[in-house]
């Protein structure tokens, strides 16, 4: 067997290939969570977001036999959970943050209880794209296959990067969050820009969640994700709300949860539990790194509450 | 603040959310009204399911105090089921320890480990919140992940008891120190803890200067500045406390119930505790009332599936769409004229 004798570099390729392949996840939510949070909103639920997604889409790729349907259901269930997120926060006196956890905790909920009966059969999975052609190793082949929506996600996050600063609805959306009475007095409709920003997040975070069910790891199961929508939030703070850093992230926290597998395919199966922990430690180590005390962060929008 | 009006608001919330959950299983094609009757079977209609629900409500009032105290000081923590898991593994680790010590000394012991060992882990949090600015509910929530990767490791390695052959658990505390049932109720002691520990804390809370100092805190950050008041330190002590109710919790699920620490351990008493800290409105002494109804919500969740077929995950979905309903219905204070009696005057 080749991969024992890679040693390392075989553990360093895996760990390569599976942040790319378990980054695109965390690339969605934290797409879309930047957009909720530039319009001035935290949505601590996403995590339910990609259950709902995951569960969704799988779903409809079961019944119907279109992975790529599947992908459009996840978004739209994403959406409409994420519009209840937005239609609760609207109401005066409520805490978005407090919202967020109800959404998370009805979220997974409710895909665990619709999605109890797609746990057995078997969903068409979405294609790859061979990239590693121009190599002999199977690893490395193994590790450039790359799915469609990874590519689609770092085209998004060029396309957000740029029309957050260019197009009229970046501006918007920006000036809502970092200053309603700015947005006010220009004569934006703050609750509208705010549930569209919402639930355009939670389209996003619905397809990444149709990508952990339909492509990688492929399944439905109830231990499908672990927290993924979750650091992935944590990740926009680290990335400062910028969306090509929020890809930059996206595959740290990729390398790192692929670590534990890597090194479990590698012989080392010590400690799995702890190397599992990774991306957790990860998240919370960016966090008390990029936090800080006294100033508020930099490109933090001004109505967000958790920067400060 | 009317408690009178918080009653109703919550009681609307909680018929509001069984009416929606009316509604979808009758999509199912299950008689409401029978469904309905099966939640009160399993939670209070006789002393065997009132005894299930006083099992449940036991650490559901500890992990409850663990979002509702430091939310007195404005911080929203949601930490409880790893501060649960956490203090379960030091109850182990202590009841291993002190093996043939007496069993009053041996179960304070334990006790006391568990809650500490859950207080710093929330303290922990109110650090880095208070010196790095550190977001608390998201550091608490990745912790709660932590602890569970790190039970998991000790109980499948280290701490792993090789003996027990169906069930991956820790080592077991000795048998003379486990905690028995309470008199007259078939229910064990960890209840009594809760209640008492809500008591106390409403006292504290209500009655002290620190309490006070606390509230002044949680209501107006800066004029608790300009005060004087010692601002770290408050937050500090109160997330030492919640993560302490919490470790508590974990300490009696291995002292009263299991023996041992196992993914027993991991089943969301954490989670439906930030909504009984909701519904209470940070309240010690409602959180004790809340907790047994929520208790009976879980107690009845296994007859509810049983008897209609339906999903383990019923329960959670329930769970969910009532704090979903209790947040929305935070817009309604202030708002009923039955509630201001100014209003009556002047209508």
């Amino acid at each position: 067997m080749e991969g024992t004798e890679l040693g390392w570099w075989g553990v360093l390729i895996a760990v390569i290939g599976g942040a790319i392949r378990v980054s695109t996840p965390y690339l969605f939510v934290s797409l879309g969570e930047t957009l909720t949070e530039k319009s001035g909103r935290v949505n601590l639920g996403l995590e339910g977001v990609l259950v709902m997604g995951a569960m969704s889409g799988y779903a409809t790729a079961v019944l119907t036999g279109q992975p790529w349907l599947g992908v459009l259901v996840a978004g739209c269930a994403g959406a409409l959970l994420s519009l209840v997120h937005a239609l609760v926060c609207s109401l005066p006196r409520v805490n978005d943050i407090a919202v967020g956890i109800a959404l998370f905790i009805f979220g997974t909920g409710l895909a665990f209880f619709l999605g109890k009966p797609f746990i057995n059969p078997s969903a068409p999975r979405l294609p790859d794209l061979d990239l590693g052609w121009w190599s002999d190793s199977p690893h490395v082949q193994s590790a450039l296959q790359i799915s469609p929506l990874f590519l689609f996600g770092f085209a998004l996050a060029l396309f957000l990067a740029w029309a957050l600063k260019n197009m009229r609805w970046g501006l918007v959306l920006r000036t809502v969050g970092d200053s309603s009475e700015a947005a006010q007095a220009l004569g934006y409709n703050i609750t509208l820009v705010r549930i569209a920003g919402t639930v355009t997040g939670g389209f996003l975070a619905g397809v990444g969640g149709s990508y952990l069910s339909l492509y990688f790891p492929g399944t439905w199961n109830e231990g499908l994700s672990s927290g993924q929508g979750l650091m992935a939030v944590a990740l926009v703070i680290f990335a400062r709300w910028d969306p090509v850093r929020c890809f930059y992230a996206s595959l740290l926290f990729g390398g790192a949860t692929a670590l534990g597998p890597a090194l479990q395919s590698a012989g080392v199966t010590a400690n799995y539990y702890l190397y599992g922990a990774a991306p957790y430690f990860l998240t919370l180590a960016v966090l008390i790194y990029s936090a800080s005390p006294q100033r508020a962060l930099e490109g933090a929008p001004g109505e967000v509450s958790i920067s400060r | 603040m009317n408690s009178l009006e918080a009653v109703a608001i919550n009681a609307a919330a909680f018929v509001i959310t069984l009416a929606l959950f009316g509604v979808y299983v009758a999509t199912l094609g299950h008689n409401p009204l029978d469904v309905y009757y099966v939640l009160w079977l399993g939670s209070f209609a006789r002393q065997i399911s009132v005894e299930s629900t006083l099992t449940n409500a036991a650490p559901l009032m500890l992990t409850a105090l663990c979002t509702a105290i430091p939310a007195r000081a404005g911080l929203l923590v949601i930490g409880g089921e790893g501060a649960l898991v956490v203090g379960g593994v030091a109850t182990v680790l202590a009841g291993v320890l002190v093996a043939g010590a007496p069993f009053l000394l041996g179960v304070a012991v334990m006790s006391l480990a568990g809650a500490l060992a859950g207080g710093l882990w929330i303290a922990f949090a109110g650090a880095l919140r208070q010196y790095r600015g550190v977001n608390e509910t998201i550091s608490t929530l990745l912790l709660n992940y932590i602890a569970i990767a790190v039970m998991y490791h000790l109980i499948t390695g280290p701490m792993r008891d090789w003996e027990r052959v169906l069930k991956t658990s820790s080592w077991s505390i000795p048998d003379e120190l486990r905690v028995g049932a309470l008199p007259v109720i078939d229910v064990h002691w960890g209840l009594a803890a809760g209640v008492t520990v809500c008591l106390i804390l409403y006292v504290v809370m209500r009655r002290t200067t620190f309490g006070f100092g606390v509230d002044v805190l949680g209501g107006n950050p800066r004029a608790a500045q300009m005060a004087g008041l010692p601002i770290n330190r408050l937050v500090l002590i109160c997330c030492f406390m919640g993560g302490a109710a919490a470790g508590l919790a974990g300490a009696f699920e291995v002292t009263a119930v299991h023996g041992f620490a196992s993914e027993s351990l991991v089943v969301g008493f954490g989670y439906a505790g930030i909504l009984v800290a909701f519904l209470s409105r940070q309240n010690p002494a409602a959180i004790i009332f809340l907790a047994i109804i929520l208790g009976g919500v879980a107690a009845s969740g296994g007859l509810l599936q049983r008897r209609f077929d339906l999903p383990d995950a019923t329960t959670q979905v329930l769970q969910g769409l009532l704090f979903m309903i209790v947040l929305a219905s935070n817009a309604a204070y202030g708002r009923l004229n039955v509630f201001q009696p100014a209003a009556w005057r002047t209508a």
